[in-house]
């Protein structure tokens, strides 16, 4: 037992800790959305913009063409506007606390994942990659994501956001159970 | 608003969200992935507070007239399709949208193959719009409606509900915490 827990303490210097209690940062982000709304009038959100963007990833994939004709792209164009810079920034915060916080480190498979699919750095990719084109897909058609949704929408009592986040929960806990069922 | 601030202004407070994100550890995906395993509850901690504090802030800034709602549409089978696709992704990604874009500035180089992904899946959406705007999206709609219209409770007593609801889920979590470290 004690050689467990030394050598874990070797592993883990102690600055690569983080402290800060959820609710504290909960809190934070729902003051964040007082000054969204109040200042900017533009609550919280990432898809909308992340689409935007998009489109110019889409044009060397499909052609400028059918981006020009596209009708989605038509009613949510490439624009440099608020949503886009907010997104931009994210990372950049991220960045900041990081290595402020000297957690930063590079993780090509995670440990959950690891645990439980093996270290295989091309399995954990595809998984990656084929997750975030069904949750894109999601997002976009439910019209946000957890943020969005999940916090500007549900802060609002929205329908359609409390719907999204039933729904949401429900099957990720569904899908969770199978990914993660005991062998 | 100043052409500085149009850039500067959602620079800033994306950058704050994504410092938040990484402090309240859902930038990483062992985090998420136990939160659907209900072995970590950070995310529903960080969540719950963001919608309660969020929540009554903003809607005093609504009853005092220093903002508007922005309520997305309630596209009912869009949504719960969408959520659901989502979800699926969420626990297979590891990620949402946002946290994973946090994540890629933290060194998940898994992240940022899954980044990629979500530029397929946006494009599968653009691709298949003009059939799901024909089919799906138009499905049941309420439009841009709110609990309380819906159900003629006010506000306040959703409000009062959520922070009841969440403090007490939360206590029984914390306890429940503290017990197995103990144990």
């Amino acid at each position: 037992m004690t050689t467990i827990t030394e050598s874990y303490v070797r592993e883990t210097p102690r600055t690569a800790r983080i402290d800060w209690s959820p609710y504290l940062v909960g809190a934070g982000i729902g003051l964040l959305s007082w000054i969204a709304f109040a200042v900017f009038g533009d609550p919280l959100g990432v898809t909308t913009a992340y689409s935007r963007i998009a489109s110019l990833f889409a044009v060397p994939v499909i052609g400028p063409e059918a981006v020009a004709q596209n009708a989605y792209w038509k009613s949510m164009p490439l624009k440099w506007d608020y949503g886009v810079w907010f997104l931009v920034g994210i990372p950049a915060g991220a960045f900041i606390s990081a290595v402020m916080s000297g957690t930063w480190r590079l993780e090509l498979v995670p440990d959950v994942w690891k645990e439980r699919f093996g270290p295989s750095i091309a399995k954990r990719f595809i998984a990656a990659f084929l997750g975030g084109a069904v949750i894109m897909y999601g997002a976009r058609l439910a019209g946000g994501c957890t943020s969005g949704h999940g916090i500007s929408g549900g802060l609002q009592l929205a329908v359609s956001s409390w719907l999204f986040l039933a729904v949401m929960f429900a099957t990720g806990l569904g899908i969770s159970a199978l990914m993660f069922r005991k062998r | 608003m100043t052409a500085m601030m149009t850039i500067l202004g959602p620079l800033v407070m994306g950058a704050a969200f994504g410092f938040l994100l990484q402090r309240g550890k859902v930038t990483s995906c062992n985090v998420i992935e136990n939160q659907f395993r209900l072995r970590d509850f950070t995310v529903l901690k960080v969540m719950g507070t963001a919608i309660v504090v969020g929540g009554i802030g903003v809607l005093l800034l609504v009853d005092t007239g220093n903002t508007k709602y922005y309520v997305k549409d309630a596209n009912m089978l869009a949504v719960a399709l969408g959520a659901a696709l989502f979800g699926v992704g969420m626990v297979v990604y590891g990620y949402c949208p946002g946290t994973a874009l946090g994540a890629i500035a933290t060194g998940s180089v898994h992240a940022l193959v899954g980044a990629l992904g979500m530029v397929a899946g946006a494009i599968l959406y653009a691709l298949s719009f003009d059939w799901l705007k024909a089919h799906v999206l138009n499905v049941w709609t309420l439009g841009k409606v709110r609990l309380p219209d819906m159900t003629n409770i006010p506000d306040i007593a959703w409000f009062a509900a959520l922070a009841i609801g969440a403090g007490l889920f939360f206590w029984w979590v914390e306890s429940t915490e503290a017990r197995q470290k103990r144990g």
